[in-house]
């Protein structure tokens, strides 16, 4: 049996430092679940298209199960795990809940990541922007409709609250 | 009883308490389960549709890295059982379903062995080394050419393709059909779909040896049925055997079933004495989880001059697949069943086949055979009106039964519970103004648009069911216990999986006990936690599952009622149990709190002998009948002239499910079914070649509707209680599928009615729609 | 699903790049991964050895170079699709950016991946045709430059030599033309099933200059030439549009084919494409 090559990677995860060898193959959304445990980042596709597996690497939304982990090598990535603070919710959160933005759950974190993303590029989306934000997204249950209401109310007490969190 | 008080929590649009471990991403699905030890199960499967299995080789698996063990078909055959199918049809011919093929594939899909290893890499590594001969066979696919005389066989052994056929014949149907001035004839097809349930399935099982235990987890809609079936294909013990539907991903009918994989991994974890995963990811998903629909429906309508429905005669074809999953056959029955839609009709005649061709089965998928008869009968109201030269609107109401006909039995033998179609039909006119929108119509029109109005009047069948109609049971289970500390836990048989119930069920056990929704704990989808159950689909887990958590609440108040009346020294008869307090009638001063009652209940001292301590119940629910929900839709479209680009603009729905316990999740659920209605009117398709070979085998293929392809929907409701359970619930899982996908295609064929287009089959794809345009629809 | 086993370098330069793709038989490229990883899961690729560039990051820029402008090949598509240097003068190639995939696939794919993927449906090689791009390589033997008209050289194939990779792409300076793409996506992919990029000069009402080209409708971009004939001289009105969109579809052979477009359909979209393109870049 040949030795599997390992690489050693360092990357910063909802701001805690951790370094590990992987095995160059390795997808950053299997990393992330298998060897930090951290499972809110979900495998639906294969083919970059769903979305349930987006996380924040500096601040922009990728899908996790289209890099490699050693890819990902000095990055800074975020979350869901890491998006409330001090177990307050971030305001994507307190709105999916209040405006029932989810029914399985299964897409949510990748939903909100992704809206996490626009919000930081454009304070006050309208609807059509939301949605064409959300492309990289498949939601099944919701119709996307209170999606779209819960970013929209983010985005508002976002702005109220004097920018970006 | 005591009256009851106003609701304070039942209709209230409370935030669903499953959410915060979704949203911060502390929620365990299947694939989040890492046990110490676990090994990783890779099926190999098969590339081609139809094979005879010539060989197959497993050791270049074996030597790979990591390895444990591989399992062809050959070495599985006497211990896993073939997979069950529960039906009650006459004659149905139930070919063997091997969990693993041994002899013969008959699905690009079909599994040929298992490997399995340390990690799920290396499994997949792995099984892509097992070496199969195939020596390929026919194949079918064609579902009508394959009910021909001398065609190719799925299944040699049986002789034919056409695993059942169903007569239906009702009235006088020539008769109808000579007399009749209007007669229309038009091939229906609901094409196939594939659920996409964004969670791909996903199996991990345990055995404990000391305890002799199995325990399952499955992304499943069914726990109990996957308790049961595993007991009957695996052998072992139903006793000794835990199903855990723990968080599942969304399920539509696609996990209403039990799989192969569920019973590879139980048998596995019990062979090796090693935990055991498996996770197909999305290619696999689609090619070995249940598809959808799949009909073809020769449909001949007969109306009379004003538009008034007399006759039905359709020769109906159901695409099996190439095996009889949990619940195949019997999907089609229901599309039988709902063909006269919410209109008198005398006179019907269906012959239905179910048929075998080389493709992945097919079973339930959202609204399961309801939506296909929707699509039919609402399709025919739009081709009556425009061969009578009447509005659709019109053609509707002539058909309607009278508000004050229900109970109404129809000629399939349904016995609708409650109704009122003309209230739900006025109040979405009324919204949309609908002369408004058609002089709107001819204005655009006029300007050289591609505008069309489209109307769906849906009624469902739902609530299911009575076990009367059932072949497994229809029933539901549940459990309350009131803890020590007022904490109250509810055990229910169903397994919710986004529908809210843990929110739903905590509103009714509120109002009930004079609590609040937060001091109530609704478990389920754990089979040692909520020992009896049969499920979540078909729209049952309010209107069943809920019914029987209203007869727990019942109990609970009754024995109240009973503790507070030997305390107060009154007669249970006038102790009214009222916002959390228990007196005599008239005498709210000396009113005792539940929390009083409940420690006297445990306490138990000062209880009569003829009390029992404790304050809990049980309660199986057998509803006595199915629940039929209806409503009324309307779908404004534009269709680019140039593109064939169909935009809806509008969509409006009127939907009346009984009960409303929670109005916040009864949207969602009508958001996203009528969003999958949507997809199967406008853009879903899963597509095979003449090889057997799904072209549609991936999300880069299968166009599953993203956030800019669908609307925003415009919701109102009307509420017609249902007399067949207690909360008055109808279910609304299915509604907005039922309902949208023949509202959309009206509106498109109503768009494209300047090409004197008559019908479109889905989805109405760009190109589909326009090739109509070109004459060639 | 996993991509099989291969060994992964990371290049810190261009030139060190070139050295291990030259000193690898059978070694890829790795950019944004947005082309490849996903063939690689499904094992439609199978590479031994992955050279990875994406953290080269003097290849993310996007500036003006007398006149031209210049683009880093592993700049993303979402920073050329935020660009206003992009927009001002080639709005073209800012729109082909903005309409690839989405927003999680933009922020990591780059266009030097694309090009060099070289998808059929491939949204940057219709801009690429119209706007006279050329595609700076560096190999063994030092750099070049390939026009586009050159580069595309079939399915999944350019003109690159083996161990050469993309540095940049060059635009010549608008002149004073507008240039748009119009796309109509394949909605499961969001992949073109037609995609047109048109840069018009207009002079008072008609046309001075015309360079259309089309992606998604044979096995690599096509330039248009007896559109742009035909538009030379005519009015930038709807019937001298019309007009000139007739011949969109002329002398084209093998045009691809697929459950979303047969032949026929994709031959008419391509004419209103170009219909649409020229109006907006004529306007």
């Amino acid at each position: 049996m040949t030795r599997i090559k390992m690489t050693r990677i360092r990357m910063s995860v909802n701001g805690v430092e951790h370094t590990h060898e992987v095995e160059a193959r390795t997808l950053l959304v299997h990393f992330l679940r298998e060897t930090l445990g951290l499972t809110g980042a979900h495998v639906g596709c294969e083919t970059s298209i769903c979305g349930a597996c987006t996380v924040l690497i500096g601040g922009r939304a990728v899908k996790s199960c289209t890099r490699l982990a050693v890819q990902a090598d000095g990055a800074e990535i975020t979350t869901i795990e890491g998006l409330a603070s001090d177990d307050e919710l971030h305001p994507l959160q307190q709105s999916f809940w209040d405006d029932h933005g989810l029914q399985c759950g299964f897409c949510t974190p990748g939903t909100i990541l992704a809206a996490h993303d626009l919000l930081t590029r454009n304070a006050d989306p309208d609807d059509a922007e939301i949605r064409h934000a959300l492309e990289g997204n498949l939601c099944r249950c919701t119709g996307y409709q209170n999606i779209v209401k819960a970013v929209r109310s983010a985005a508002a007490s976002m702005r109220e609250a004097g920018g970006t969190t | 009883m005591s009256a009851p008080t106003a609701p304070k929590f039942i209709g209230a649009p409370i935030r669903r308490k499953e959410d915060p471990r979704l949203i911060t991403g502390r929620a365990t699905y299947t694939d989040d389960i890492m046990l110490p030890r676990m090994v990783h199960v890779a099926l190999a499967r098969s590339p081609e549709a139809h094979a005879r299995i010539a060989s197959i080789d497993t050791s270049a698996a074996a030597a790979m890295p990591g390895v444990v063990e591989v399992y062809s078909g050959a070495d599985l055959k006497d211990v896993i059982a073939p997979l069950p199918c529960v039906h009650s049809i006459e004659d149905l011919k139930e070919p063997s379903h091997p969990a693993v093929a041994f002899e013969e594939v008959r699905y690009a899909g079909d599994a040929v062995a298992v490997v399995v290893a340390e990690s799920a890499v290396q499994a997949q590594d792995a099984a892509r080394e097992v070496v199969v001969e195939y020596e390929p066979l026919p194949v079918v696919v064609d579902v009508v050419a394959a009910t021909a005389e001398g065609s190719d066989l799925v299944h040699a052994d049986i002789g034919t393709n056409i695993a059942f056929t169903a007569v239906t014949d009702v009235g006088d149907v020539d008769s109808a059909f000579a007399g009749a001035r209007v007669v229309i004839e038009e091939r229906f097809v609901n094409q196939r779909q594939i659920p996409i349930a964004i969670e791909p399935r996903a199996v991990v099982a345990d055995f404990d040896a000391g305890y002799d235990k199995l325990t399952v987890w499955s992304s499943t809609q069914v726990p109990h049925f996957v308790r049961l079936l595993l007991a009957a294909v695996c052998g072992h013990p139903e006793t000794k055997i835990r199903v855990v539907a723990p968080e599942v991903g969304g399920g539509f009918g696609s996990k209403l079933n039990f799989y192969a994989e569920e019973a590879i991994v139980a048998y596995l974890a019990k062979a090796l004495r090693r935990p055991v995963k498996w996770n197909g990811g999305r290619t696999e998903d689609i090619l070995a989880t249940t598809h959808g629909r799949d009909q073809v429906c020769d449909l001949s309508i007969a109306a009379d001059d004003n538009g008034k429905l007399l006759a039905v005669r359709a020769t109906l074809y159901q695409d099996l697949g190439a095996y009889h999953q949990l619940l195949t056959p019997v999907i089609p029955g229901l599309t039988v069943g709902m063909l006269p839609g919410c209109y008198t009709l005398e006179h019907l005649q269906v012959t239905l086949h179910g048929v075998f061709t080389n493709k992945t089965p097919t079973d339930a998928y959202r609204g399961a055979g309801r939506p296909e008869a929707t699509f039919m009968i609402e399709r025919a109201m739009d081709l009556i009106a425009r061969a009578t030269g009447k509005d659709p609107v019109e053609v509707r109401r002539l058909n309607f039964p009278a508000a004050d006909a229900f109970p109404f039995t129809t000629a399939t033998g349904m016995e609708y519970d409650s109704g009122n179609y003309q209230a739900s039909l006025d109040k979405l006119l009324e919204m949309v103004d609908y002369d408004r929108l058609r002089a709107e119509q001819e204005t655009r029109r006029a300007a050289g648009e591609l505008f069309g109005v489209g109307l769906s009047t849906y009624v469902e069948i739902c609530g299911i069911g009575p076990s009367a109609a059932m072949t497994a049971g229809g029933w539901e289970a549940c459990e309350l216990e009131v803890r020590r500390t007022g904490g109250i836990v509810v055990k229910t048989g169903i397994s919710p999986h986004g529908q809210g119930q843990e929110t739903t069920f905590a509103q009714i056990v509120a109002d009930g006990l004079g609590v609040t929704p937060d001091d109530v704990e609704v478990l389920h989808g754990d089979t040692d936690t909520c020992e009896q159950g049969i499920g979540t689909f078909g729209s049952r887990g309010q209107a069943v599952g809920g019914a029987a958590l209203s007869r727990c609440v019942e109990t609970i108040q009754n024995k109240a009622r009973r503790i507070a009346a030997h305390l107060l020294e009154a007669s249970e008869d006038d102790i009214v149990f009222e916002a959390g307090k228990l007196f005599p009638r008239g005498v709210p001063a000396k009113a005792m709190d539940f929390q009083q009652i409940i420690d006297a209940a445990y306490v138990a001292s000062q209880l009569p002998p003829e009390i029992e301590p404790g304050l809990s119940a049980t309660h199986f629910f057998e509803p006595s009948n199915f629940t039929f929900p209806f409503g009324a839709h309307l779908a404004v479209v534009a269709v680019d002239k140039d593109t064939g680009v169909v935009t809806i603009e509008r969509y409006v729905a009127v939907d009346d499910c009984g009960r409303v316990i929670n109005p916040m999740i009864v949207e969602g659920q009508l958001h996203g079914g009528i969003a999958q209605g949507i997809a199967q009117a406008l853009y879903e398709e899963a597509v095979y070649d003449d090889n057997g070979q799904l072209l549609t085998g991936s999300l880069m293929d299968y166009a599953v509707p993203k956030a800019t392809a669908i609307p925003e929907f415009e919701l109102a409701r009307t509420e017609t209680l249902t007399p067949v359970n207690p909360l008055g619930a109808k279910g609304v899982g299915e509604a907005g599928t039922i309902a949208s996908s023949a509202a959309v295609i009206n509106a498109v064929v109503d768009a494209l009615s300047p090409f004197d287009v008559a019908h479109l089959n889905m989805p109405a794809s760009p190109q589909k729609v326009w090739r109509a345009m070109q004459g060639g629809g | 699903m996993f991509p099989g086993e291969f060994e992964y370098h990371r290049a810190t330069s261009t030139d060190e790049a070139v050295r291990l793709l030259a000193d690898n038989d059978g070694a890829k490229l790795l950019a944004g991964g947005h082309s490849l990883l996903p063939m690689m899961k499904l094992r439609l690729a199978v590479p031994t050895v992955l050279v990875d560039i994406g953290s080269i990051e003097e290849l993310a820029f996007v500036r003006q170079d007398n006149g031209d402008l210049v683009i880093g090949s592993m700049t993303t598509h979402a920073d050329i699709a935020a660009s206003e240097t992009v927009a001002a003068g080639h709005g073209a190639l800012a729109e082909a950016a903005a309409s690839i995939g989405d927003v999680q696939v933009r922020n990591l794919g780059t266009i030097g991946g694309s090009l060099a993927h070289a998808d059929p449906a491939a949204d940057y090689a219709a801009a690429a045709l119209a706007l006279d791009a050329q595609i700076e390589v560096l190999g063994p033997d030092g750099e070049r430059s390939i026009a586009a008209a050159d580069f595309f050289a079939g399915l999944l194939t350019t003109s690159l030599a083996p161990a050469e990779l993309i540095t940049g792409v060059r635009f010549p300076g608008a002149g004073g033309a507008t240039s748009v793409y119009e796309k109509f996506a394949q909605p499961a992919s969001g992949f073109a099933i037609v995609g047109v990029a048109a840069e018009i000069k207009a002079d008072g009402g008609s046309c001075a200059a015309a360079r259309i080209a089309a992606t998604g409708i044979s096995d690599r971009p096509v330039r248009l030439s007896q559109v742009e004939a035909a538009l030379v001289g005519a009015a930038l009105d709807d019937d001298g549009i019309a007009a000139a969109a007739e011949h969109a579809d002329a002398g084209l052979t093998d045009v691809r084919s697929d459950m979303y477009a047969a032949q026929d359909y994709r031959r008419h979209l391509l004419g209103v494409l170009v219909r649409r393109a020229v109006t907006r870049a004529g306007s």
